[in-house]
């Protein structure tokens, strides 16, 4: 029987535009693109093809000079039309003019039965040679693990909370052999366990709960129950000096597919989301795929905003963007760039709030209602006031004002005890969203890591 | 509203960087947000949708929260006019409104103008924003005055306050002290005797009906200990000037004291409002009133004068210590900051309270002096608090 683990803080935000559960071919894309600006971790980024090279799939493109074993490769095959750089020569995206039949890189092909007997040496190689070692992110610091290290655990959460979340269970249909070799092979890794979250609160399908030789855990609550973080928290905390590794799903299942059949497989199943999209539902498609082709006639309004990801950690991308290395969806909400006579003292049931503040009645909705959020600010930044608030969308024994406030002080001592190594920005999302003094509190965790990491 | 809005983007760059009026670019922002919820939006990364709270609305749900108290200082102060002047027979309802609005008024006002005022030329000089924290200091720096004060000393307590307490620091969020409270401690050291003795009934141009005395139960209470042979202070307050201080009556709040104290029913209103938001700490306001009565009631055992014998309940209807507990005590920035922190700041303020009133022969009140005594001390509570966050993540490090 697995342990089962409530958390009894967080929040749910219930926003307008869940995706319905049917998969669908999106329109192909012309162009696909790798963007080294998705791993934060990256710090001299070098490119490997020249425009006009042909390229498969599984081709590397592009590695890190301060970690050169890590190879980043093509998702699909084509021709390299164009290598983007923005101020200062920084790379941004380089973009593969996709063929219409893919090709792929060949890789060692193994059976299931062959998987106990490959060493974690030559599983590595392979791994980093074909491109899905990205897949692996290390805490502390939510970067791309360092094959070095031999982590403490290694955690692999299969639900998402996050609002109009994509559902695992449906990106994963039918992959449950590869996601089990995955895991198989993600064991040679560490000397710990592999340790599988699956949501509490819904049936789990048994390609999650039922892999061999992993520990289960179940966990239930509001959002951030699925963040993988939290997991860790409450099942093996991450103390000074020891490294956590996480993978999700998919790539889970993509390191599998590797070894299974031999190629570097960049296809997924990604959701159209959010209350601007006439029909939201999934698609068919590949990693870094354009958004253009995907979005195309299904965009009720101008004035919108696309964001790559979920509303709270996503990335804001034009509307002829890439979808990011570690996303599953596409967002679309309204842009709030727009003036609102005295939106600040309003009463109003339409606009979210965890707050029950003068005129916020939402908390009188059904929990039930869906919600149209758009980007606007709705105030000001200011310093913090409101004290005891973060600690309610936070699942975890950390402080967060102290932390925010040691980070912004830069005493690395304070960062390092109050917690910093257990959190990256996914956990503090929601702290940003019902800040009452609106700060970039994802950007300031980020900025804490940046210091740690340099100092 | 778009010709206020139209209006507003026009003045606009007059204001902007390298615009003629540069400098006051603040004083506009602060008019213009408003009057308008600002059109930025979230940006690139990190989280594009945002909670409708802002600092605005939560400071105004505060002030919201005060305007019982307000109302019913006003009616009091005109009841506690007539009831000086001895013509209370002949008063109606309206005739107590007009008097304590003539009274009141003009303090909130100039408590506000003048306290905005500094806020205006620090926020210029400083270049930040206007903080919407003047919002409620204004509203508590009036309302825990006595209705006599002249009004030059409610803007100096007001500006000492601002800068003093609030500014030098570097503006709302980083103050160590309440800012109500300090204003109000200013005066009454500064000028003990426009705050202490004889100032709580509203005259105006009468004087005191024969025999008539000005005093308040915490000065009876206080007095009544040193007599010989003293009565239960229960029934010596009963009894005083025709019942006006029975427990009712001091819980409905008809007595004299500062403007929005009194009313033990009216602050509590407001601390409903306060907790029923989530904007005040409920943890803050039950505690500190457990400080009060578990102190009481230990004084209670001890028994060595009739004012430690007084019953324990007595001492939240009595002066300002509810109001205090309430609206001071909760300010979110010079309260503890950790949650196990706010129980023991709310029950030492109770306690510290209660230890002054008794103890002290020199204080009758305690509230303030507890209240601003456990603001300096906030911090090393929470200190406490993080550090044994803190060793439980230290323990489970293996290196």
């Amino acid at each position: 029987m697995p342990k089962h683990i409530k958390l009894k803080r967080g929040f749910d935000i219930n926003l307008a535009g869940k995706p319905e559960k049917e998969v669908s071919d999106a329109p192909p894309s012309d162009t696909y693109a790798l963007k080294p600006t998705d791993f934060l971790g990256m710090l001299r980024p070098k490119v490997i093809v020249n425009e006009g090279d042909t390229v498969k799939a599984g081709t590397p493109l592009l590695f890190d000079k301060k970690q050169e074993a890590v190879i980043y490769c093509a998702p699909v095959s084509g021709e390299v039309v164009e290598i983007k750089r923005g101020e200062k020569r920084k790379l941004l995206e380089i973009k593969v003019l996709a063929d219409k039949q893919i090709v792929y890189e060949e890789f060692t092909q193994h059976s299931v039965s062959d998987l106990p007997s490959i060493s974690r040496e030559d599983a590595q190689s392979l791994m980093l040679k074909a491109g899905v070692w990205p897949q692996i992110i290390q805490r502390p610091y939510g970067i791309v693990a360092d094959p070095v290290d031999t982590p403490k655990d290694i955690f692999i959460s299969t639900f998402d909370t996050s609002p109009l979340a994509p559902d695992f269970e449906l990106l994963l249909k039918g992959q449950g052999n590869f996601f089990a070799a995955g895991v198989e092979i993600l064991q040679k890794f560490t000397n710990g366990k592999v340790h599988i979250g699956v949501n509490a609160d819904a049936e789990v399908s048994s390609v999650f709960s039922d892999v061999k030789g992993a520990v289960v855990t179940k966990f239930s609550g509001k959002h951030p129950a699925g963040n993988v973080g939290v997991h860790i928290h409450h099942v093996s905390p991450i103390g000074k000096g020891e490294v956590v590794w996480t993978v999700d799903p998919y790539g889970v299942a993509q390191i599998g597919k590797l070894f299974l059949k031999g190629i570097y497989d960049a296809s997924k199943v990604i959701s159209l989301t959010g209350s601007e999209v006439s029909k939201p539902q999934y698609y068919n498609t590949y990693m870094g795929a354009c958004i253009d082709k995907i979005t195309e006639g299904k965009i009720e309004h101008r004035n919108v905003r696309h964001i790559s990801g979920n509303v709270l950690t996503g990335e804001k991308i034009e509307d002829t963007g890439y979808l990011g290395y570690y996303h599953h969806q596409i967002t679309v909400i309204p842009e709030g760039n727009e003036y609102e006579f005295l939106g600040w003292m309003k009463p109003t049931t339409d606009k979210l709030s965890f707050h029950r503040a003068l005129g916020l009645f939402s908390f009188l909705n059904s929990s039930k209602k869906e919600y149209v959020l758009n980007s606007n600010m709705k105030g000001e930044e200011r310093a913090f006031v409101q004290t005891g608030i973060y600690e309610q969308v936070l699942p975890m024994d950390i402080l967060p004002e102290y932390l925010f406030k040691a980070i912004m002080a830069e005493d690395y001592d304070d960062m390092e005890a109050l917690g910093i190594y257990e959190v990256i920005e996914e956990d503090v999302a929601l702290c940003e969203f019902i800040d009452v003094s609106k700060h970039d509190i994802q950007g300031i965790i980020r900025q804490g890591i940046n210091l740690l990491r340099e100092g | 509203m778009n010709v206020l809005r139209n209006l507003l983007d026009k003045q606009k760059p007059l204001f902007e960087k390298g615009g003629k009026l540069e400098k006051f670019y603040y004083a506009f922002e602060a008019g213009d947000t408003f009057l308008f919820t600002p059109n930025t939006t979230a940006g690139k990364h990190g989280t594009h949708i945002h909670d409708a709270i802002d600092l605005k609305r939560m400071m105004i749900t505060v002030v919201i929260a005060m305007v019982p108290a307000l109302l019913f200082g006003i009616y009091n102060v005109g009841h506690t006019h007539f009831l000086a002047v001895g013509e209370l027979a002949e008063a109606t309802f309206m005739d107590k409104i007009l008097i304590g609005g003539i009274a009141v008024l003009p303090i909130v006002i100039v408590s506000y103008a003048a306290g905005g005022l500094v806020e205006v030329v620090f926020a210029i000089i400083r270049r930040h924003p206007i903080n919407e924290g003047f919002l409620v200091s204004g509203m508590l720096i009036a309302i825990i005055m006595p209705p006599t004060l002249p009004l030059w000393q409610v803007a100096l307590s007001a500006i000492f306050a601002v800068v003093i307490a609030k500014e030098v620091f570097g503006g709302t969020g980083m103050n160590v002290l309440n800012v109500a409270m300090t204003a109000r401690a200013f005066l009454y050291f500064a000028y003990p005797g426009d705050m202490s003795g004889d100032v709580w009934y509203y005259l105006g141009d009468k004087q005191y009906a024969d025999g008539f005395s000005g005093a308040t139960p915490l000065a009876v209470a206080a007095e009544a200990v040193a007599l010989d042979g003293a009565q239960p202070v229960a029934a010596t307050l009963a009894g005083f000037q025709d019942g006006l201080f029975t427990f009712w009556n001091m819980t409905l709040g008809l007595i004299p004291g500062s403007i929005g104290s009194t009313s033990f029913i009216a602050v509590m209103i407001g601390a409903v409002i306060l907790v029923a938001t989530g904007v005040g700490s409920w943890k803050i306001i039950v505690s500190g009133f457990a400080g009060v009565y578990i102190l009481g009631l230990i004084l209670n055992l001890a028994g060595a004068n009739e004012y430690m014998s007084m019953p324990a309940h007595y001492h939240f209807v009595m002066g300002g210590v509810a109001f205090g507990i309430v609206f001071m005590a909760t300010d979110p920035v010079s309260a503890a900051h950790t949650e196990w922190g706010k129980w023991v700041y709310g029950l030492l303020i109770g306690i510290i309270t209660v230890i002054i009133r008794v103890m002290n022969p020199a204080y009758p009140e305690g509230i303030m002096l507890a209240v601003l005594f456990m603001n300096v001390f906030a911090p090393l509570i929470d200190h406490y608090v993080v550090q044994a966050n803190k060793k439980r993540r230290l323990q489970r490090a293996t290196v």
